[in-house]
């Protein structure tokens, strides 16, 4: 075996040259490069978390933002729901008072009206009592060649209408 | 082994210097230029070529920082799940120790000898293994008297342990920690030095029995060749695994350390 044979005469050079290329190793690569290439990744891992912090952040906001249209879309819906109803009952009130003023000028026409074809109608009705009572005086010279007075006329006339 | 013309299995794991630098020495010590050193060098520079790639910082990865960026992410989750936050420090040392391991031996599966050169596993010698385990062991002491001081032995003692067994479960928690360093670089050096002896000694299988006789060469040396298929992907898999085990034992060890229990 080799190994054991020779190492009296090798294992100096064994050592010297495995601790001068170990050492190159070390000293070159691990601690001159290594850290480098790990930083590098060290730092692509940062970026990608970094970002992906951002983008769950960014679609919080965005939630936030949605969350927040909602309760505004949902309040601007009932405030002009709110205007909407209160221009309703104005607009009811209104058209309540103008009716209500179109009935009383109505009311008021007709009963004026109404007074006047009571005056028409009163007057008329003196008139016929006049004409009846005229008549009756008349026909009853005529007939009997008596001369009634005008209140027995009148109060015949009278007595025979209320009779109808 | 080696006479009559037959196949070394253990051959591979010689180890020769390169480029007639035989006698390079330091301080008494040699120092040459081996075939093992050549391959620690190679790791260390596919190592290196490979986290270039990764070194573009673009927001957007390409394939090749792709890769780069899921290595250095799976040691920092090897790491998290087992030390915690506060393992993301020991993610350079972790994936070092990961990378250039997983490199050799990968390396040292290269059909290479398909073109005549000699690939060699430097995993598969426990100087290089224990170099490695002795260095995952020191950090751990270190951050554990570091952070915790003398507490730290208080990792000898399983909470609620009665007055009388704290002696002797110190004893025994205490070897059992102080192997760990060698159950660490062995277990990665014997899984490497089994893989390549047992493909070794199947391809000698398939080279002598057809030598032998054309029936036996169909016979044996088929059967063998399909087994070394087979056995081939699982030492990829055993590569990348014994790899994991052993930066996997390492942040477990460095937890112990930052958390005591």
């Amino acid at each position: 075996m080799p190994q054991i044979a020779q190492i009296a005469d090798t294992y100096s050079s064994q050592i010297f040259w495995l601790l001068l290329t170990f050492g190159f190793v070390f000293f070159v690569i691990g601690l001159g490069m290594v850290p480098k290439v790990q930083g590098t990744a060290d730092a692509r891992d940062a970026k990608i978390s970094g970002d992906l912090d951002a983008a769950k952040a960014a679609f919080a906001r965005a939630d936030e933002a949605e969350a927040d249209y909602r309760v505004r879309d949902a309040q601007s819906r009932a405030a002009v729901q709110a205007t909407l109803a209160q221009a309703k009952a104005e607009a009811a009130k209104a058209s309540e008072t103008q009716l209500k003023a179109a009935d009383a000028a109505v009311a008021t026409r007709i009963a004026a009206a109404e007074a006047r074809i009571k005056a028409a109608s009163d007057a008329a009705m003196t008139e016929i009592e006049t004409v009846a009572a005229d008549a009756a005086r008349d026909m009853v010279a005529r007939i009997s060649g008596v001369e009634a007075s005008d209140d027995a006329a009148r109060n015949a006339v009278k007595a025979a209408l209320a009779h109808g | 082994m080696a006479e009559s013309g037959k196949i070394d299995p253990m051959h591979q794991f010689a180890i020769e210097p390169l480029f007639g630098t035989d006698h390079l020495s330091l301080g008494g010590f040699n120092i040459a230029f081996t075939n093992s050193a050549l391959y620690m060098v190679l790791a260390a520079v596919v190592l290196w070529i490979f986290v270039i790639g990764g070194m573009k910082r673009e927001l957007v990865p390409g394939r090749w920082q792709m890769a780069v960026e899921y290595m250095t992410g799976f040691i920092k989750n090897l790491l998290i799940s087992n030390v915690g936050e506060g393992g993301k420090k020991y993610i350079p040392y972790v994936f070092s120790l990961f990378m250039f391991i997983l490199l050799a031996n990968l390396l040292g599966l290269l059909p290479l000898g398909l073109v005549g050169l000699h690939p060699f596993t430097f995993t598969s010698h426990f100087t290089a293994t224990g170099v490695l385990a002795i260095m995952s062991f020191s950090i751990v002491l270190i951050v554990g008297f570091a952070k915790h001081g003398f507490h730290f032995f208080s990792l000898f003692i399983p909470s609620g342990t009665p007055a009388l067994m704290v002696g002797p479960l110190f004893l025994i928690e205490l070897v059992s920690f102080m192997v760990r360093p060698f159950s660490l670089g062995l277990r990665l050096f014997v899984a490497m030095t089994a893989g390549h002896v047992l493909l070794k000694v199947l391809a000698g299988f398939v080279i002598n029995s057809a030598n032998a006789s054309p029936a036996l060469g169909l016979t044996v040396g088929t059967a063998s060749f399909i087994l070394m298929i087979g056995i081939s992907a699982l030492e990829m898999l055993v590569a990348v695994i014994q790899a994991y085990v052993f930066a996997l034992l390492t942040s477990v060890y460095l937890n112990d350390a930052e958390n005591l229990h």
